[in-house]
């Protein structure tokens, strides 16, 4: 256990960044701290591709004078997965901030307990 | 390869193109577009459905020239076609008796944006239900999720927009649960696709390595996907986002959305952690208490609801729990009952919905149950249809609930450990179910002198009419000749593995 985690500290990080963002979106109030929770989460799922993807020592995936062995390049599939997630997670924190922008005009606050009692005294 | 091997991927195809060309579209015309190409999609599904029967096996399609491990790939089998006729079935049914309530509840130049909603979603559905790649389910599991969220919003009131970021929050942290579990799964197989990851999750539990990664991966995943499908206790968000989105939402949400997350789960358990796999993970024990858990929570927060609408909602956490029972016993049976309780809610649910909006709408638009004293015999055909559908929800023979609850209660005797709890429980939310729901029946039925609303004739509607006709023939149906469903299933599974 000792020495694995040593040598994937990387790994470890991200779990630990995963968790703190994971925390954030569930338990915050406030909507854009929740948002930045779930930023801080996706990264932390990014930095864990990352770190898989890259072995130490070998180059980037593109083919320069005529080496075609796979043993000299690190996995590009995991860079690519990044880029995908990436594109997922904006377009998903752009839908969260339009939705909060439309509470914030409705109920002036961020506050997303505040808004759920503003809510129950409407009574609708 | 046959031409029709080519359907699963025209479906998606077509239903994804089409959210964008209604983009451009007036109201009228993308509300035909929507229409058609639902149809369209149900007739290929359907036309695949008879293909792989008569054929008797599963097929996969390379999407581009890419043989295995490196291409994208789609799979179709059975019970993939049969839940995509079903789905198209089911939303088209949801959105022709919604119609004539969404002027009402959408403003008239935001009519197009729905349609687009609709179309994403079925596309996302589809994709769920054909890919054979991990990553490809959840890139679509965030389009599923984000067009939900649009159909829960769609109707601008306050409440529906929390509703939708409360929403938005729980799926979000269920897709990040379900990627980090994808992409452990990823860095100890190395593969992405279904079948390839499947081959080396044997090798792996020959081997006896990695067991601790493998076990979180499944863990993770399995949480995600439950979370995302509304399992208790993360089912916050759901009374409201059922209770105050547009009519056709509610029915769309409750009997598709959660569906389509659930089949996943049924795919990543029988194709890429293999079924016996995942039963020694103890995974299936947590799914089948808090399924338990669920069944009577629900019906208790039901039981207790003064909101016709939220009250179905309710309703909804504990036919969930149903199904997460079904996957806890760890059995094909077990299996098989929850499959078919998938099909018997969505067709029974949205029935339901589409019937409690014509009981309301009779009674001055208020679903407080005082209001709706009476209201059966104000809309005769809103009435028998919400009777029906309470009725199948119940467990009353005739009706498809009781086929799914037969099936239940049988598997629950094979297992060894597991049959007392389940039975007792299937048991006691049966009476709950019927506490809640004939105490409605009883109400709209109560005959009142001194009502202020009036009446409405089928004249008024007939199209709405005719629907909730289909809705109660389908239930019928599955409940009558359940049968070949049930054979059908059980041939969609044997193609799974």
């Amino acid at each position: 256990m000792g020495p694995n985690l040593f040598a994937n500290y990387g790994e470890a990080v991200s779990a630990i960044l995963f968790c703190i963002g994971f925390t954030n979106l569930l338990l915050q109030t406030n909507l854009i701290k929740k948002i930045i929770g779930l930023n801080i989460m996706d990264s932390a799922i990014y930095l864990f591709l990352a770190e898989k993807g890259y072995i130490a020592g070998r180059a980037a995936p593109i083919v320069v004078d005529g080496v075609t062995s796979a043993e000299r390049y690190i996995n590009p599939i995991p860079s690519g997965l990044v880029l995908t997630g990436i594109v997922v997670s904006v377009s998903v924190t752009a839908l969260m901030l339009s939705l909060t922008i439309r509470l914030y005009t409705r109920y002036h606050t961020l506050d997303l307990d505040e808004i759920s009692t503003q809510l129950k005294r409407e009574g609708k | 390869m046959d031409f029709i091997c080519n359907f699963p991927f025209f479906s998606i195809l077509l239903s994804l193109f089409s959210g964008t060309v209604c983009s451009v579209l007036p109201a009228k015309a993308a509300k035909i577009v929507n229409r058609v190409v639902i149809l369209a999609v149900g007739l290929m599904s359907a036309a695949l459905l008879l293909y792989l029967l008569s054929t008797g096996e599963s097929f996969i399609y390379w999407m581009g020239h890419f043989p295995a491990p490196w291409g994208n790939e789609i799979r179709a089998g059975v019970l993939e076609a049969g839940m995509a006729l079903f789905f198209c079935i089911i939303m088209y049914l949801s959105m022709a008796g919604g119609a004539h309530k969404l002027p009402g509840e959408v403003v008239e130049s935001k009519h197009n944006l729905y349609y687009i909603l609709v179309n994403l979603l079925l596309s996302s559905l589809l994709a769920l239900v054909y890919t054979n790649d991990m990553f490809t389910a959840y890139v679509f599991v965030e389009i599923n999720t984000i067009s939900a969220c649009g159909l829960i919003m769609i109707r601008q009131v306050g409440r529906t927009i929390e509703a939708a970021v409360r929403y938005m929050i729980m799926s979000l942290l269920g897709s990040g649960l379900l990627l980090f579990g994808l992409c452990i799964m990823y860095d100890l197989t190395g593969h992405l696709l279904m079948s390839n990851i499947k081959e080396s999750v044997e090798l792996i539990v020959a081997n006896g390595e990695y067991q601790i990664p493998l076990i979180v991966s499944v863990a993770l995943m399995c949480t995600g996907l439950c979370i995302k499908s509304a399992l208790f206790p993360f089912h916050a968000w759901l009374p409201d986002a059922y209770g105050y989105s547009t009519v056709s939402s509610a029915a769309i949400l409750s009997s598709l959305v959660s569906k389509g997350y659930i089949f996943l789960l049924i795919k990543i358990i029988y194709r890429v952690i293999g079924f016996s796999v995942f039963n020694s993970t103890r995974m299936i024990d947590v799914l089948f208490v808090f399924g338990l858990m669920g069944m009577i929570f629900g019906s208790l927060s039901a039981i207790k609801e003064n909101d016709i609408r939220r009250m179905i909602a309710f309703s909804s956490v504990a036919q969930i729990g149903y199904i997460y029972m079904g996957f806890g016993m760890g059995t094909q049976a077990g299996m098989v009952a929850s499959i078919f309780h998938i099909l018997s809610h969505a067709a029974t649910k949205s029935l339901l919905f589409i019937a409690a909006i014509g009981l309301t709408d009779v009674s001055g638009g208020s679903r407080r149950f005082a209001d709706l004293t009476g209201s059966a015999y104000r809309n005769k055909w809103a009435g028998v249809a919400f009777t029906a559908g309470s009725l199948s929800m119940v467990g009353v023979p005739l009706f498809s609930g009781f086929i799914s609850k037969l099936l239940f209660a049988q598997a629950a005797v094979q297992v060894e450990g597991k049959m007392l709890a389940s039975l007792i429980v299937l048991g006691i939310s049966t009476v709950l179910n019927a506490v809640y729901f004939m105490k409605t029946v009883i109400r709209i039925y109560t005959a009142t002198t001194e009502t202020p609303y009036e009446g409405i004739t089928f004249r008024h509607m007939k199209a709405y009419a005719v629907t909730l006709v289909f809705f109660i023939l389908l239930n019928v149906i599955l409940g009558v000749s359940s049968q070949p469903v049930v054979n059908m299933i059980g041939q969609g599974l044997a193609m799974f593995a």
